[in-house]
């Protein structure tokens, strides 16, 4: 039967006779993820659905990530119920100091596979589909529901499937690829779908930018972002990760709801305009635009591949002194390698802050929130109105390159202006 | 299951689950703390708008964004037992299902619906009054509305623990959104 990529991994994660779009049946986790946000929401719920103990102890894990270190006593009660939680329940929980930011870190300790089934509290959690996974972001009582029984229903989605045909033009990475997906499709025109990304241009990304396409699916209002395990996927995961997967794919003649195909060359780097992730624009048409603030970091884009694109912009140069930068490393690992390759030194040099793994300013908890009037250029991926602080700032959504580029110069600018695209090639 | 309530109309479209509820109250986990930040990056103003039978009516994927769960448990806060749209994001929308708030696409009705109408939502029959006009809602699937009758996903839950619920089986949750 032809079938495509999710109804292959939701057939295996089910008692369900029938897996196609719109029927609602009830898949199993091999992973069930929260945070500091969602967990303890999530606790509470599972008490009052009368669950003593989580489904089974290995497939759990909670993430201190969003308001540490310690915004506030507030936040501080939140880590430390998540914590006193994690030791009661015998599940892994990586604390601060000791993990980083939930998605990027998941992938980086081996708890991602291909084909296998994620929940996570955070809507983010789509980004596992850069290893194949189908990994979806639910709320609370989803998940209180999911660590009490290991699993959630779930209504079918169907498919849209990306081809990114041919080559890269330099400072384009994976954040201008989904731009122009949810450029194309709308940010609802993935309600009910997951994203399936292939071809060539697919092929060609590595993990790190395809981390930063999946995990924007859900700003075309995707349940994920998928690519089909590969060799870059079973590259990354050797080492990591001993848990057993197989590459699967689309069956070629499967039915898909929409296919379209995005040629790589006509790409140009790209930033999305206040308030929607949706409001793409060519960086050229964005050039001038006074920024106060570049944050580089998070979920989508605080990888290593991020802080070298970074760094090559920064060395040598200084922070424009009307512009603060703030460098967030997603995880120790990261933090740990950019050290080693003198990128902390870069940045420090340039007068950039670099900030402990957190999500902090991305959602406007802490560490680096705009005021009213402020404008913001950042590589994370909502400039929802108020997301970063003041409802009366502004966040532009853009890759490493040109926000690092916007820290120089004071403003919007093609990265072209500073470095060279030979430079822009190797990554 | 009948709703019937007085129309309270969130304007715009893509309304995102930021302004419902903003990121730095995402420190609270009581939903009567919870209430007072309800639609506070939006228009804070909404708050004292609502009613004893308000029935909020919003645009096109309402609740796009994050998946706090904050957003619906302070509506629920404020006794809102209904949101009347013309479409919603996924995770916003099983959120609502979950806590037992009945969430009801109608695009129809929720763009016939103004400030202070009269709105009396049915399951059963699938329709959606406004001030005496009948549109159709989009059909909600026998199990979603199973869950929201026992209360939310919490009391089904509970019923399934106590064995009261039989574990949904293949074919027997089977059914088309």
């Amino acid at each position: 039967m032809r079938q495509t990529l999710v109804e292959k991994i939701l057939r295996a994660h089910t008692d369900a006779a029938e897996v196609s779009p719109g029927e609602i049946i009830m898949v199993r986790c091999d992973v069930v993820m929260a945070n500091d946000v969602s967990g303890p929401v999530a606790f509470r719920a599972m008490e009052r659905m009368g669950a003593r103990r989580v489904f089974d102890q290995e497939k759990v894990v909670m993430v201190a990530d969003h308001f540490t270190p310690a915004k506030d006593a507030a936040s501080a009660g939140l880590l430390r119920s998540l914590e006193d939680w994690c030791v009661a329940h015998g599940v892994t929980f990586y604390g601060q100091g000791r993990g980083g930011i939930e998605h990027t870190l998941l992938c980086e300790e081996g708890w991602v596979v291909p084909g296998a089934v994620i929940a996570g509290g955070d809507s983010h959690t789509c980004t596992y589909g850069a290893l194949g996974a189908f990994g979806t972001g639910l709320g609370s009582t989803d998940l209180a529901f999911c660590l009490a029984f290991g699993e959630f229903w779930e209504v079918v989605p169907g498919t849209i499937q990306v081809a990114f045909e041919g080559r890269k033009r330099p400072f384009v990475t994976g954040k201008d690829l989904i731009l122009a997906v949810i450029a194309h499709i709308g940010v609802a025109g993935g309600v009910d779908q997951v994203l399936e990304f292939v071809g060539s241009g697919a092929e060609s990304l590595t993990v790190d930018e395809r981390l930063a396409v999946a995990n924007m699916a859900v700003e075309a209002g995707a349940e994920t972002g998928l690519f089909p395990a590969d060799e870059t996927t079973a590259a990354y995961l050797r080492g990591r990760t001993t848990r057993p997967w197989k590459a699967e794919r689309s069956d070629p003649d499967a039915s898909f709801v929409q296919r379209l195909c995005i040629r790589l060359e006509e790409v140009p780097p790209l930033v999305a305009a206040p308030h929607s992730p949706g409001n793409v624009l060519p960086v050229e048409e964005a050039r001038g635009t006074r920024i106060d603030q570049v944050y580089i970091g998070n979920c989508a884009n605080g990888t290593l591949t991020d802080l070298r694109q970074a760094a090559e912009v920064l060395r040598g140069r200084r922070v424009h002194p009307r512009v603060r930068a703030i460098v967030v490393p997603a995880t120790r690992a990261v933090y740990r390698q950019a050290l080693r390759e003198g990128l902390i030194e870069v940045f420090l040099e340039a007068g950039a802050i670099v900030a402990p793994p957190t999500c902090g300013a991305c959602f406007g908890g802490h560490m680096g929130v705009l005021a009213g009037g402020e404008r913001a250029m950042t590589t994370t991926n909502r400039n929802f109105r108020g997301r970063m602080g003041s409802r009366e700032s502004e966040v532009y959504l853009a890759n490493a390159w040109v926000a690092a580029a916007a820290a120089v110069a004071g403003e919007i600018v093609n990265p072209a202006e500073l470095v060279s695209s030979e430079v822009a090639g190797w990554s | 299951m009948v709703v019937e309530g007085t129309a309270l109309v969130i304007p715009g479209d893509h309304v995102d689950t930021d302004v419902l509820y903003p990121g730095p109250y995402l420190n609270i986990v009581d939903p009567q703390q919870m209430k007072r930040y309800l639609f506070e990056g939006l228009d804070p103003g909404l708050r004292d708008r609502l009613r004893e039978d308000t029935i909020l009516v919003v645009g096109e994927n309402f609740g796009a964004g994050s998946s706090r769960e904050h957003v619906p448990l302070a509506m629920q806060a404020w006794g809102i037992r209904c949101v009347l749209g013309r479409s919603f994001a996924r995770i916003f929308y099983r959120n609502c299902i979950n806590l037992g708030l009945l969430a009801v696409s109608c695009r129809e009705g929720a763009e016939a619906a103004r400030d202070g109408s009269w709105l009396r939502i049915d399951t059963g029959s699938g329709l959606v009054e406004v001030d005496g006009r009948r549109f159709r809602m989009r059909a909600l699937p026998d199990f979603l509305l199973e869950i929201v009758r026992a209360g939310g996903l919490e009391a089904w839950a509970r019923g399934r623990l106590a064995g009261q619920s039989s574990r949904v089986e293949a074919g027997q949750a089977s059914q088309r959104r």
